[in-house]
């Protein structure tokens, strides 16, 4: 809840900063295994979550997305247990009855060694997930994707508000799972195990189903959807440079992933990209959508959005100088060190919970 | 402004057309109310309006409906949405973004205002609807009045000349919706808007309209005008005009402080024999329980109510032998001291909010019992614990002996039962006949019990087949179907939460003869609702919540009567004097 006192929309973030900065971070992630580089940046992004996220039902999903990251480490760790792993190792910490399997599958082991260094190996390679994870929650947190919306532009506003209702489908799925099954509870028929969540399946999509058929009906009676005309050669300009634009950029990669294709790749794409995003923008007529104060992109953003990418790039270039600190082997077991350099890059994330404007509390 | 051309509407898959030759027409700057029966297709109608009818709907329509000059047939829901703007029944499924400012936003973006001009009109919304303080909250934080403001101030901002509502305060606490009400005579007056909307609760709305159109049956033609003679033959009337219609006063009184004036005569007719009524059993005054009882929460009240239920039709009677098969104690039985709920110093904390703070409550046999306040005051959480749903956070609960939360379904369910707010999720089955069926399987009941119920309860069955689905039902009827679902294992205590809801007149009569008499046999009775009147013809004891605390507790006439706000239609009128329905007065006039 937002104070009542201070009435004005607190200054919000645009949130496409938050996407990139933590796109960003997602990178950076990605370019280390070394598990003390990688908590610090969870550490770092939890830190700017906690003090800049706003109230929003949305940003309760961070705990959820914390939970998913937690879970992908334990699976992680579970299968390098169970299933072995291509990691040589000594170090035996316990052995397993080892499942025989016939021998059309031969290259799968069940059970056997466990060593030190393939569970090692395994956690780093966990965590590493784990951290992608935790930057992409950190984003929804941060910036609502639907606020992202009102950035697009007015050809794609249409798609857009159709994946956000959408996306509103899966929380709306929960909450009505939940009633059901209280509602069992009510009949007194046991109100867990997978018979129960089973016997309410129907009753939820239908429920769903209604409701998405009431929000459309609001929608369409409050003029979504509403068009202006457009003279037909507009309209003829717009579809030949949506296409174009999209075969350009199809030959144009294409050209550029092939051996031969080095000269015209290049221009090729850029020349599909350009004709693409000329088509969205003459395709924006249609629309008559006009935006009730969206988000700026001020100078903060610029910090926020360029913090995250200073992270990716030092770690990229890191990782290039000293593979050693940012990728520590496993075999021979040795203990990761913190590299001080990198670590001070990573700190740069923190760099938005000084700027960004903070929620009233 | 709104023209009906001899409109016929055919859905698709009916044999009939569910309405049939409206022919009327709206002036400029009026608010009419549409009122009927349930299923008389008063939702058809405001739909044919916005144009959702028949192009969202699908069926055919037939004649033509105009709307600031415009045709239906050629504009579609979206190409009206300048000049109408709609709001439906559930505003919760009526909002495309997530916070109040941008919701109020979205119309306006939809038809492509200028900016500055969405900002002006956001900030004049605001302050109209006083939502100043919410605009960045989330709307899914809002109470359900805050919601159905936020809805009409969604449609509000692209300055719509004619707005459509369909049952805007029936979720509503009488305080929010005269709040509603009000800011709706507002456009009304002030903005000259036209303002079409359906409600049961005619009570809350009658006074604000400047006509009235009847839908008096199913197929029968549409009547306007204005209000007092339209009350003289309408099918449903509130209790003010049914006490005019009682009195014989023409015309017909339409508000509170028009009955008020014209009740002296009544007041004193009432107040004189009293000699001669006081000789009567003071059961006639149902449902009070006798004043002159020492305690009326501890056993005093079935002998009460055996009086009060005595003139009960012949027809109800019928079905009660088979509910008393196995209802301990009957209720000629010296009153028991067993309570039936003991609720001692609850509390619940729920995501962070103290949903209920130290709650003491007893609930003896045969005592229906009213739990009133405003929307999100705790009312639902307080039957929730009750019926174990929700594990109390402090103090105890106790059913018939047994901690709800604690106790496992198949045995909770013969001590305590539920109908929550939407029948629906209690109904899986695909017929209504498998539903009786499942029911009495998960009850351990003889087969046939529930349906034996059913048909009790629903006596003129025309229409209830057996193999129809749950959903093709009236809220009526599918309320009556949960009901007899829950009753199926012959729970001492019976919880609905919002029952009415949606129920017309006659539904909501039958509704009450039915809990009544389910009360006189013994069953303790707690009903959570914002409806002042059927709180007044039913309960013996009104509990009020406010902020999740027991304000006050008592017996209905003084709890309701000291309360502007809960206070019914009869009982403002005959004020002194305190009598609480049409059908109390009625008695004591006979």
């Amino acid at each position: 809840m937002s104070d009542p006192t201070h009435p004005h929309r607190p200054a919000q973030l645009h949130p496409g900063a938050w996407w990139l900065w933590s796109l960003g971070l997602g990178t950076a992630a990605t370019r280390t295994t070394n598990p003390l580089l990688l908590s610090l940046l969870i550490a770092a992004s939890a830190y700017v979550v906690a003090t800049c996220r706003s109230r929003t039902p949305g940003s309760h999903s961070y705990s959820a997305f914390l939970k998913l990251a937690l879970a992908v480490l334990l699976i992680r760790l579970v299968f390098a247990v169970a299933l072995g792993s291509p990691v040589p190792g000594t170090h035996v910490l316990v052995t397993l009855p080892e499942l025989p399997l016939p021998h059309w599958a031969q290259g799968i082991r069940l059970g056997g060694r466990v060593t030190a260094e393939s569970l090692l190996f395994a956690f780093y390679d966990g965590l590493k997930l784990a951290a992608l994870l935790v930057c992409v929650g950190a984003a929804n947190a941060l910036a609502n994707p639907s606020r992202l919306l009102k950035s697009l532009p007015g050809a794609l506003y249409e798609t857009g508000v159709a994946v956000v209702v959408a996306l509103t489908f899966a929380p709306n799925l929960i909450a009505d799972v939940q009633r059901l099954r209280a509602a069992r509870r009510l009949r007194g028929r046991p109100d867990s195990g997978i018979r129960g969540l089973l016997q309410v399946g129907l009753p939820v999509l239908e429920g769903a189903l209604e409701r998405s058929v009431a929000l459309a009906a609001a929608m369409d009676a409050r003029g979504y959807g509403r068009t202006a005309e457009v003279p037909p050669a507009v309209r003829r300009t717009t579809a030949a440079l949506t296409l174009g634009g999209l075969l350009g950029v199809c030959a144009g990669t294409y050209g550029l992933l092939t051996a031969e294709g080095g000269t015209y790749g290049l221009p090729l794409l850029l020349a599909g990209v350009a004709a693409a995003l000329a088509g969205l923008r003459l395709g924006g007529r249609r629309s008559l959508r006009t935006r009730y104060r969206p988000d700026r992109w001020d100078a903060r953003a610029w910090l926020v959005a360029g913090s995250g990418a200073a992270v990716a790039a030092l770690l990229t270039v890191a990782a290039d100088a000293d593979p050693a600190a940012l990728l520590p082997g496993v075999v021979p077991l040795v203990a990761p060190t913190l590299p001080l350099w990198p670590a001070a890059a990573v700190l740069l994330a923190l760099l938005p919970a000084l700027l960004a404007p903070k929620e009233p509390s | 402004m709104i023209r009906f051309e001899d409109v016929s509407v055919t859905y698709e898959g009916a044999a009939e057309p569910t309405v049939r030759g409206v022919d009327f027409e709206v002036p400029e700057g009026e608010l009419v109310l549409l009122v009927g029966p349930s299923g008389v297709g008063k939702s058809t109608i405001l739909g044919a309006v916005s144009g959702l009818v028949p192009h969202f709907t699908g069926g055919t329509l037939r004649g033509r409906v105009t709307v600031a000059g415009r045709d239906t047939r050629t504009h579609k829901p979206r190409e009206l949405a300048d000049v109408v703007g709609t709001v439906g029944q559930d505003p919760l499924s009526h909002f495309v973004t997530d916070t109040v400012e941008d919701e109020l936003a979205y119309g306006m973006e939809s038809l492509g205002l200028a900016p500055d001009v969405m900002r002006r009109r956001v900030e004049e919304t605001l302050d109209l609807l006083g939502l100043a303080d919410l605009r960045n909250r989330p709307i899914a934080t809002l109470s359900g009045g805050q919601q159905q403001r936020v809805a009409i101030g969604s449609v509000l901002t692209p300055h719509p000349r004619v707005l459509v509502l369909d049952e805007p305060t029936s979720a509503l606490d009488p305080a929010a919706a005269e709040e509603v009400l009000a800011v709706l005579q507002r456009l009304v007056h002030d903005l000259g808007t036209t303002v079409l909307l359906a409600e049961h609760r005619l009570e809350r709305v009658i006074q604000y309209a400047d006509q009235v159109a009847v839908l008096p049956a199913p197929g029968a033609p549409l009547q306007l005008g204005p209000p007092a003679d339209m009350m003289a033959v309408s099918p449903v009337c509130p209790p003010v005009v049914e006490l005019g219609r009682l009195a014989g006063w023409s015309p017909l009184p339409l508000t509170v402080r028009d009955a008020r004036r014209r009740a002296a005569g009544l007041r004193e007719q009432l107040a004189q024999p009293a000699g001669s009524r006081a000789a009567q059993p003071r059961g006639l005054r149902a449902p009070v329980p006798p004043r002159a009882a020492p305690d009326p929460k501890r056993g005093g009240t079935p002998q009460a109510r055996a009086g009060d239920s005595a003139p009960a039709s012949a027809r109800t009677r019928r079905w009660l032998p088979l509910l008393r098969k196995n209802t301990a104690p009957p209720v000629t039985e010296p009153p028991t001291p067993a309570l039936t709920a003991e609720v001692h110093a609850v509390s619940v904390r729920r995501a962070r909010i103290q949903a209920l703070r130290h709650i003491d409550l007893t609930i003896t046999p045969g005592e229906t019992l009213a739990l009133m306040g405003r929307n999100g005051a705790g009312k639902s959480t307080l039957l929730n614990t009750l019926v174990g749903l929700i594990e109390p956070t402090g103090g105890s609960v106790s059913i018939g002996g047994r901690t709800p939360h604690r106790t496992p379904p198949p045995t909770l369910i013969r001590h305590v039962g539920l109908v929550p707010q939407e029948p629906r999720d209690l109904l899986h089955a695909d017929t209504v006949a498998a539903e009786c069926t499942a029911a009495d399987r998960d009850a351990h009941a003889t087969p046939g019990t529930c349906r034996a119920l059913l048909s009790d309860l629903l006596p003129d069955t025309t229409g209830l087949t057996a193999d129809i689905h749950p959903r093709d039902l009236s809220e009526g009827q599918r309320l009556t179907l949960a009901l007899a679902v829950v009753l199926t294992a012959r729970p001492p205590l019976l919880l609905l939460d919002e029952p009415t809801r949606g129920l017309d007149y006659a539904a909501k009569t039958r509704l009450v003869t039915l809990l009544r008499d389910l009360a006189a046999d013994g069953h303790a009775i707690v009903l959570a609702t914002h409806d002042v009147e059927l709180a007044a013809e039913l309960a013996h004891r009104v509990v009020l919540l406010a902020d999740g605390e027991v304000i006050a507790d008592g017996p209905t006439a003084e709890v309701v009567v000291s309360s502007p706000s809960f206070a019914p239609q009869i009982t403002k009128i005959l004020a002194p004097q305190q009598w609480l329905t049409v059908a109390q007065v009625r008695a004591a006039l006979a």
